[in-house]
């Protein structure tokens, strides 16, 4: 038995999870080969929008290795109901029908046609080559502006419009707080699309149960329960017999929180033909056929006062769904609407979000889904508004923040913010950056015209995260709850297994969530075993995105092992023929207080518990417990991040120069695995910043479609991230814990720009648009010495 | 078909192979070397990268019958005798990997950048890295893997 510890939580545990990691022994969906298993290819169309007037699949069908192909004609009968939306956001929001292969009309590039199945992924790819297409070309619309006019070409002609919804918010007397501003300011910001790029595409294998026609699914996915759920909505197999199993999963950021037509396709097609089909993603069809992220026209308006206190904020918003709706598609604008108000104190507030059809691909949840879009919105215009009023931005941002508090606090969008310390962040943040230091140093470059100008940017931050109280999503018309589940379980041997519904794909649970059972039980975390991602060995889940995992499935895999610690200390009791409120439970040993040498340990407790004797009368043997944990509201994680970039003023090129950030996420489990989350989270948002665009030409090809042509920062574009912490504990869960997984990519992108526009601020500049390429930068600097609109 | 002979972490292999074979999918699929991953298809990620005769290559871009003859090392014929080279266990101990799926390419890449450059700046490892795409660390924990295993300081 390993020496029982002190405590885990708060350490530096080492990940459990490296060593398969780094000897190449994981198991990527990829990886599984199964007896008789044929291999999926599908044919996407090459147009943005067109009628499909001839599809015929007979010559491929010839061709060698080919075992079967099939159209939407051929696999109607097979689907009960369109690939659904679980967040249609208003009653009376339009939304087509999205079956997994197209119906007579495609709606973007790379909308799937057919499929062909052959004994190989080399044959199934070339005869998609035989498959005779006519595509009668269709008006094409990518601009959400363009979208919207009465003349517009439709998207889906039957739906009768481009706009699909209309989400409106208002609290507070609006147009009062702007008939008594001193000072408005109307600004419009562009969120450009992003491509996810989890480095490991997406891929299925769907093997039929032929004791049970059901299906075993093996997919790289964020979401089993999700998809287990969704392919029996859609194929009509009942859900028990549905098994879906996310192995080893390379990344996802939101990219992977979808149910996708060749997960249909793929079960389709497995029961009908009796063996296993196998379908992998190629990064040409990922950058196609998986969702996109952002693509926002983000129209605000500040009202304040001039000495800078902010009195309201409009919001309107045009958000681009693409072609259908994904799983929560219309939903990831919508959670933004809350946090536009960000860390500052004002009683007015209205946003608008118009959700609009384009022919491009689906958006959906992209890591920060909805808030890094409002954060960058707020943190934006309240430099404006420093500049407006010749205010240090330090110094806006101080007169309007809240006040800490540590209970529920009501915001103008009409939540409640469950803790917030701004003050502690910003001070701490300033002082790491010496901030004064980097002042007097800008000053200096520009007094000396030094070709290379340095800015200094300030984002100061909360979101929404944790998803989610059931209750409240139910109001917001979201089609799932939002609790999390977990068992624990410690045998006879006095070794512990805990099944999570939490799906990790890089977040590290195996190792976070054995450092909590460790501890609530008194054994080490290699006592710990954890289940996850398999709907077989854990049947109730809702997975892993909007930083939901540790405030509530942590959370629950520690109200569980306090259950079982609960149980063993009646039997303890019961053992040392003591009363349970004397006993005391300290590094894995029961001990009656006062006498420490009548003691037992936990792993007598669960002999005890196994054997079924050795314990109360009334009592079942075992030592295992389930919850359920829906927690009463969400976690706002905050945080203050200052990014110094260089700006060459001669060619444009812009670099990261020094970045800071001071996060608050609560008490935190494992110091290594959050500075990670921080890391990557802050590397993805200056990739938004200054690198990365998804760009369509008019006719709707998309011109980014490979790494060759989408700009993904690699290591020399990247700086160190100097972070640090304060701990403010959350009052929502009994950990005091918030999630830490979206915190960087949300308090990133403002910082940046806030900088890059601060290094061009004596040109004239006051406005640049992401990403900050040398083009854009040169350009804006062009033009403000032009006199120009910068 | 072609025949290819080719030693893998120090097995020789004989197969006959389609000459548009490539190499990542000969190793993951003739071999079972699952330990090196398709990414990205056009080089760019990395993913893929083992040493061909010692040197870095992606296997993603090249056929396998362009191997004959030589002599391939992916991220699983790294250890020795039960023990992980050093830049695993650097990896590992500098957290350079959360999702884990670029590490097999990344390590290999970094291995080969030690064996041209022992003893690099961060800006000779972050320059000799710019071929390889992680998506979840940001680079700094892989940087100071490599720093790490070069004997300096992480």
């Amino acid at each position: 038995m390993t020496e029982a510890p002190e405590k885990y939580v708060g350490g530096g545990v080492p990940r459990k999870e490296d060593p398969a990691l780094v000897t190449g022994r994981a198991n990527w969906t990829d990886n599984i080969k199964l007896p008789g298993m044929l291999h999926m290819a599908v044919l996407r169309s090459p147009f943005a929008h067109a009628r499909v007037t001839n599809l015929d699949v007979s010559a491929a069908l010839e061709q060698p290795g080919v075992v079967a192909a099939f159209t939407a004609d051929d696999l109607s009968d097979d689907w009960v109901a369109p690939m659904p939306c679980a967040w249609p956001v208003t009653e009376d929001i339009k939304m087509p029908d999205h079956w997994p292969l197209a119906k007579g009309e495609v709606n973007f590039m790379g909308d799937a046609v057919a499929v062909v199945i052959a004994d190989g992924r080399y044959t199934a790819q070339d005869a998609l080559e035989f498959i005779e297409v006519d595509y009668e070309p269709l008006d094409v619309v990518v601009d959400m502006e363009e979208a919207i006019k009465d003349d517009a070409p439709l998207v889906h002609e039957d739906l009768g419009t481009n706009s699909s919804y209309v989400w409106p918010l208002e609290v507070g007397d609006v147009d009062g707080a702007f008939e008594q501003a001193d000072v408005v300011i109307k600004e419009r910001y562009i969120q450009q699309r992003l491509i996810p790029n989890a480095i490991e595409p997406r891929a299925v294998v769907a093997n039929p149960d032929p004791t049970n026609d059901g299906i075993t699914l093996y997919t790289a996915t964020q979401v089993p329960h999700i998809v287990r759920l969704m392919i029996s909505a859609v194929t009509g197999i009942p859900d028990q017999r549905v098994r879906a199993v996310a192995p080893d999963v390379g990344g996802g950021f939101g990219s992977k929180l979808n149910i996708y037509a060749e997960e249909i396709l793929a079960t389709n097609i497995a029961r009908r033909l009796g063996v296993p089909i196998k379908w992998v993603e190629d990064r040409s069809e990922n950058y196609m056929a998986t969702i996109h992220g952002r693509d926002q026209i983000q129209d605000i308006e500040l009202a304040a006062t001039s000495d800078g206190r902010i009195l309201g904020m409009r919001t309107n918003l045009l958000a681009d769904m693409g072609a259908y709706m994904q799983l929560v598609t219309p939903g990831i604008p919508v959670l933004g609407a809350f946090m536009y108000c960000g860390v500052y104190q004002f009683d007015a507030y209205s946003f608008t979000c118009t959700g609009v059809f384009t022919n491009k691909t689906p958006t959906d949840a992209y890591r920060g889904a909805g808030r890094p879009e409002a954060a960058y919105a707020i943190e934006r215009i309240v430099d404006s508004l420093a500049r407006e009023l010749d205010m240090d931005p330090v110094e806006v941002r101080r007169k309007n923040f809240y006040e800490p508090f540590d209970e529920p606090t009501t915001t103008p969008a009409g939540i409640q913010y469950d803790s917030l310390n701004l003050p502690i962040v910003l001070d701490r943040v300033l002082e790491m950056a010496n901030y004064d230091a980097l002042r007097e140093e800008q000053k200096r470059r520009r007094e000396e015209n030094d070709p290379v100008q340095i800015g200094i940017g300030l984002s100061t931050y909360t979101e929404i995260c944790g998803l989610a109280p059931s209750q409240v999503l139910a109001s917001l018309r979201y089609g799932a709850p939002g609790w999390e589940s977990a068992t624990v379980r410690m045998f006879g041997s006095g070794k512990v297994e805990v099944v999570t519904g939490t799906s990790p794909h890089g977040q590290g649970h195996v190792t976070s969530w054995s450092q909590i059972a460790a501890d609530a039980l008194g054994v080490t975390p290699d006592d710990v075993e954890v289940l996850h991602g398999d709907t077989a060995t854990s049947p109730h889940g809702l997975d892993t995105y909007g930083s939901r995992s540790l405030p509530v499935g942590g959370v629950a895999v520690h109200l569980a092992a306090q259950k079982v610690q609960d149980k063993a200390k009646k039997i303890a009791a019961h053992m040392l023929e003591a009363s349970e409120d004397d006993l005391e439970f300290e590094g894995g040993q029961f001990s009656v207080a006062g006498s420490p040498d009548q003691s037992v340990t936990i792993q007598d407790v669960a002999a005890a518990a196994f054997g079924g004797i050795n314990i109360p009368e009334d009592m079942e043997p075992g030592l295992t417990a389930d919850t359920f944990y829906d927690p009463p509201n969400f976690v706002f994680p905050f945080g203050a991040h200052i990014c110094v970039v260089e700006v060459d003023t001669e060619t444009g090129k812009t670099g990261v120069r020094d970045y800071f950030g001071v996060d608050d996420c609560g008490p935190v489990i494992n110091p290594i695995i959050v500075d990670g989350q921080v890391h990557g989270g802050i590397a993805q948002g200056i990739a938004q910043a200054l690198y990365e665009e998804a760009i369509y030409d008019e006719d709707g090809t998309l011109v980014t479609g490979s790494m060759v042509d989408y700009m993904i920062p690699g290591a020399p574009e990247l700086p160190n991230y100097t972070l640090d912490r304060t701990v403010t504990p959350s009052p929502t869960n009994v950990m005091g814990v918030k999630g830490i997984g979206e915190a960087g990519t949300i308090g990133s992108p403002p910082a940046v720009i806030n900088a890059v526009i601060d290094a061009l601020s004596p040109f004239g500049v006051t406005h640049i648009d992401m990403p900050a390429s040398p083009m854009r930068v040169w350009d804006a600097i062009q033009n403000a010495r032009d006199g120009g609109e910068a | 078909m072609r025949e290819v002979r080719v030693k893998v972490n120090g097995r020789d292999y004989v197969r006959e192979v389609e000459p548009r074979m490539l190499l990542v999918h000969f190793l993951r699929e003739e071999l079972n070397l699952t330990g090196t991953m398709v990414g990205c298809n056009t080089s760019n990620c990395g993913a893929c990268t083992v040493l061909m005769d010692g040197e870095s290559v992606k296997s993603c871009t090249m056929f396998a019958v362009q191997a004959d003859g030589r002599e391939i090392q992916n991220v699983q014929g790294l250890a020795e005798n039960g023990s992980w080279h050093p830049m695993q266990t650097a990896f590992h101990e500098q957290h350079g990997l959360q999702c884990g799926y670029c590490t097999p390419g990344m390590i290999m890449a970094s291995v080969s950048l030690l064996k041209e450059n022992p003893n690099p700046s961060e800006e000779e490892i972050r320059e000799g890295l710019e071929g390889n795409y992680c998506r979840c660390t940001g680079y700094e924990n892989i940087i100071k893997a490599v720093q790490q295993a070069a004997g300096q300081t992480g």
